[in-house]
């Protein structure tokens, strides 16, 4: 008699399934907060409360929207310049490293011009920003180019060095002379600042750029030939060298859009919410965006999307360690187990689950 | 009467979106060649690799000697008798021929292996250097290998898929001889092939699929090779017609001293190669896989860089260091080896694929804005014309059958109104209806004074197509010759040649 043995199996799918492509964020994020929940009962406190206070409380006030747009702004421009790059398969794991080096850079003129009110600062500060990103992202290019080196190491270790150098800078030769040898620079001038836009809230104009932009760069994606190149660069290199597609242009190109908007990412930060330079001026922004990158399925706008959703965690992580006690290391679980869910259910945008039965014969 | 050596009954494979076997029957007698034969697609290599335990059947049943088995795995068909040569060898390059020998058996002595080694190369007619490494050998040299690996085994029955697919005619006699003696002693084949003249010279029963299913059960001998080609493609099939050649002493694309080294490690540097096409001509470079046609493509597209001597003109305009896309604007087109990754981006749609190559010479970019509504009716004009089968202009490039894809790729390249089209294998692994059409449009681009480069394998190909031949080995290329003054024989001699002195086995041939 033969034995019937049901099993759950993976199969490929003959196209890519496009509605579990936006389907599986959406089912990691859900499953985030399943899982979230349970944590939360293990801590001892109730799922409920603590979920509200991280999901909807940084949703329900003006300044707790402000908050989450002013957090977000970093992390969707990092995400989306990362999603270029990731794209055309080029993994620039150290946009940290080159959001310090934009901050430390794109300062320069408001610390060495400390009593400037030249509003041709802030542009040039901007514009130093973006340089100093792209100079600390042509290093892996230049390695990856000359001897193809991995740039997802080279990248990543050159983290390190930016976080040393910007210690080295703020507790010795750009030290506040008049801060009581705490590390950190001077105040920046009024002129070296971003403006906000509502009085009594923090958001600001560099929170506009961060929105606008990914809608100008999905129309580049979809639209120019660029973005065309990048596509194919990505999906099938050697097809790209047939169609003339410079490998090397791709590699340049790409790491320094990643590293022009992570440092514009950092000279923004620097020049709003902290108006100086501190050892630590990035609460883990360029390696947060990577997430923000694949949550927002390499899409520019969605990465625009991505990076409000895991603003809203550190918001709320900061709501729930004052009013629940909740430890800060939450947020940094909740962003890995979004990420960890996320990568599961990729795999179902390429395979389906199918049920299938093997019939053995008895013996 | 003596039992079935192997016997398939009612085998049944289905993969996700096909059935790759329906109800297949299948007989196999001790000491039999049985030719398994099929176009591409036809379900051939599913039904083999079930023989040989990589698949499983979903239905029907295996018998062996007359009994009842299951083939869990390779494992299990060896220790059963079945031995297979697959179409693309599994040998460690940087390994000798006795280590790659080596590494399918159990661990046993070297030397005793060594001795074992030569003395069945020895029985069977198969030369082999024991400790010579496997990249220094001829595609010929390898498959020996492969199939003494097998014979060390003791096989009762031998697979063997598309045998000759790498092998000059005269390598193909040898390998012939070698077959005949392994039946002679009981032994039985399965050969996998589509090449009618040698099945019908050496197999002794053929089965026939197409679509999956077994159209037929035939004795060679006594088919004609056109009979067989119908039953295998179940239409009547035309052969490459004869055309008149235009006269005429424009040059389309000359090709001086090249030399230009192989980015692969263990790929083959082209050597001094001097060639030229001229308008309402088509030049013919036949040859065995891997002897430097990927790289002269390459060299050709430009798309490896500059050369390291010589030089390439396209229309008069030297060309030897310009980037791929230059050269298309010169009005050279190109259509390589690899359909799927090289010239076209599988999951990108046929809209975008059209794009990829015509983008700059058809003028669908403007200020670096890519001008899709034109792509999208020029990609529409490339189905109509050339007969693409497709779900529509946004299919993904995956989801089109090898000949299609082939149809397309080759419409995209055509439809650009090129004075020069190099193409490499244009109908490998497509289907006899899609070949014959790529050959019409190739024939008609040439009559209306275009020229063309045809890199190809398939000698049948290159007599029925071009003007001129020449012969690709080693990377070195022979003087191409009129089509009409030269022999398969002399094209086989120089296919297998391994010195400089290719002219002279072609001036004597």
């Amino acid at each position: 008699m033969p034995l019937e043995m049901p099993l759950l199996t993976l199969e490929a799918r003959a196209t890519p399934s496009a509605s579990a492509a936006w389907l599986s964020p959406l089912l990691a994020l859900t499953l985030t907060a399943i899982t979230g929940a349970a944590i939360f009962l293990v801590m001892g406190k109730s799922p409920g409360i603590a979920l509200y206070i991280y999901f909807i409380e940084p949703l329900t006030s003006w300044s707790g929207l402000s908050e989450v747009l002013v957090k977000a702004g970093p992390l969707i421009l990092i995400g989306v310049g990362l999603s270029i790059g990731f794209r055309a398969g080029i993994w620039n794991i150290g946009a940290e490293g080159q959001f310090i080096a934009g901050a430390l850079l794109g300062s320069a003129p408001a610390i060495f011009f400390y009593e400037s009110a030249n509003p041709l600062i802030l542009p040039l500060m901007m514009l130093l920003g973006i340089l100093g990103g792209m100079g600390w992202a042509a290093i892996p290019a230049v390695l990856k180019t000359r001897f193809n080196a991995n740039e997802i190491l080279v990248s990543l270790m050159l983290v390190y060095v930016a976080e040393l150098l910007l210690i080295h800078l703020v507790q010795g030769p750009w030290r506040n002379p008049q801060g009581w040898g705490f590390p950190g620079t001077r105040m920046f001038p009024d002129a070296a600042l971003l403006p906000v836009l509502f009085s009594g809230y923090r958001i600001h104009l560099g929170t506009i750029i961060a929105i606008v932009l990914p809608l100008l760069v999905w129309f580049a994606l979809a639209k120019t030939q660029f973005g065309f190149q990048i596509k194919v660069f990505g999906s099938a290199p050697l097809a790209a060298r047939h169609a003339g597609i410079g490998e090397k242009r791709m590699i340049w190109v790409t790491l320094m859009i990643g590293g022009g908007l992570a440092g514009l990412a950092g000279v923004i930060e620097a020049s709003s919410t902290i108006g100086q330079l501190v050892p630590k001026i990035s609460p883990g922004y360029g390696f947060t965006a990577i997430i923000v990158a694949f949550l927002g399925r390499l899409h520019p706008v969605g990465a625009l999307l991505a990076g409000i959703a895991i603003a809203v965690t550190y918001i709320g992580g900061e709501g729930a360690q004052i009013s629940a006690g909740l430890p800060k290391a939450v947020t940094g679980l909740f962003q890995g187990i979004i990420l960890f869910y996320l990568l599961a259910f990729d795999l179902l945008t390429r395979y389906r689950l199918t049920r299938i039965t093997i019939s053995k014969s008895a013996t | 009467m003596i039992p079935a050596l192997l016997e398939l009954r009612g085998i049944q494979k289905i993969f996700p979106g096909c059935i790759a076997n329906d109800d297949i029957d299948l007989t196999i007698a001790p000491g039999e060649i049985h030719a398994l034969l099929g176009e591409n697609g036809a379900g051939k290599s599913t039904l083999v690799k079930m023989i040989y335990g990589v698949l499983r059947p979903d239905q029907g049943e295996i018998l062996w000697r007359g009994e009842s088995i299951q083939i869990d795995n390779p494992a299990s068909a060896r220790a059963l008798g079945i031995g297979m040569v697959f179409q693309h060898f599994s040998l460690f390059e940087s390994m000798t021929t006795l280590e790659n020998v080596a590494l399918a058996l159990p661990a046993q002595n070297l030397d005793l292996l060594r001795v074992q080694l030569e003395k069945t190369a020895n029985e069977y007619g198969l030369k082999l250097h024991p400790d010579r490494y496997v990249y220094d050998l001829s595609m010929g040299e390898r498959q020996r290998i492969e199939i003494v690996r097998c014979l060390l085994q003791d096989p009762k029955l031998l697979i063997l898929d598309e045998p000759t697919s790498v092998l000059t005619p005269q390598e193909s006699d040898v390998l012939f001889e070698t077959l005949r003696k392994l039946v002679a002693e009981g032994r039985s084949i399965l050969y996998i092939s589509h090449k009618l003249e040698e099945v019908r010279a050496l197999c002794g029963q053929a089965t026939i699929l197409r679509g999956g299913k077994r159209v037929d059960n035939c004795v060679p001998v006594e088919e004609t090779a056109q009979s067989l080609a119908e039953k295998m493609i179940g239409r009547r099939v035309e052969p490459i017609q004869d055309r008149e050649t235009p006269m005429s002493t424009q040059k389309r694309l000359v090709v001086s001293n090249l030399s230009k080294r192989s980015d692969e490690l263990h790929g083959t540097d082209i050597q001094d190669v001097t060639f030229t096409v001229h308008a309402g001509e088509i030049l013919g470079i036949a040859g065995i896989a891997g002897n430097g046609q990927t790289e002269l493509m390459a060299a050709l597209t430009g798309e490896t860089g500059p050369p390291q001597s010589g030089s390439i003109e396209i229309e008069n305009q030297d060309a030897t260091a310009m980037a791929p896309m230059d050269r298309r604007q010169l009005g050279a087109v190109f259509v390589p080896e690899e359909r799927i990754g090289q010239a076209a981006v599988s999951n990108l749609s046929l809209i975008q694929n059209s794009f990829l190559t015509s983008g700059k010479r058809m003028g669908f970019i403007s200020a670096g804005i890519i001008d899709w509504s034109a792509v999208d009716a020029y990609t529409g004009h490339i189905l109509d014309r050339f007969d693409v089968r497709a779900t529509g202009r946004d299919a993904l490039a995956s989801s089109l059958s090898g000949g299609n894809l082939q149809k397309f790729i080759v419409g995209r390249e055509i439809l650009q109104t090129p004075q020069l089209i190099v193409v490499s294998q244009p109908t490998w692994g497509v289907d006899a209806g899609a070949a014959a059409a790529i050959h019409e449009q190739i024939q008609g681009l040439v009559a209306n004074g275009a020229a063309a480069l045809v890199i190809s394998q398939d000698l049948d190909e290159i007599f029925g197509l071009c003007d001129q031949i020449a012969v690709i080995s080693q990377g070195n290329l022979s003087t191409p010759r009129p089509a009409a003054e030269i022999t398969t024989e002399a094209v086989g001699l120089l296919m297998g040649a391994s010195n400089h002195a290719s002219g002279d086995a072609l001036a004597n041939a």
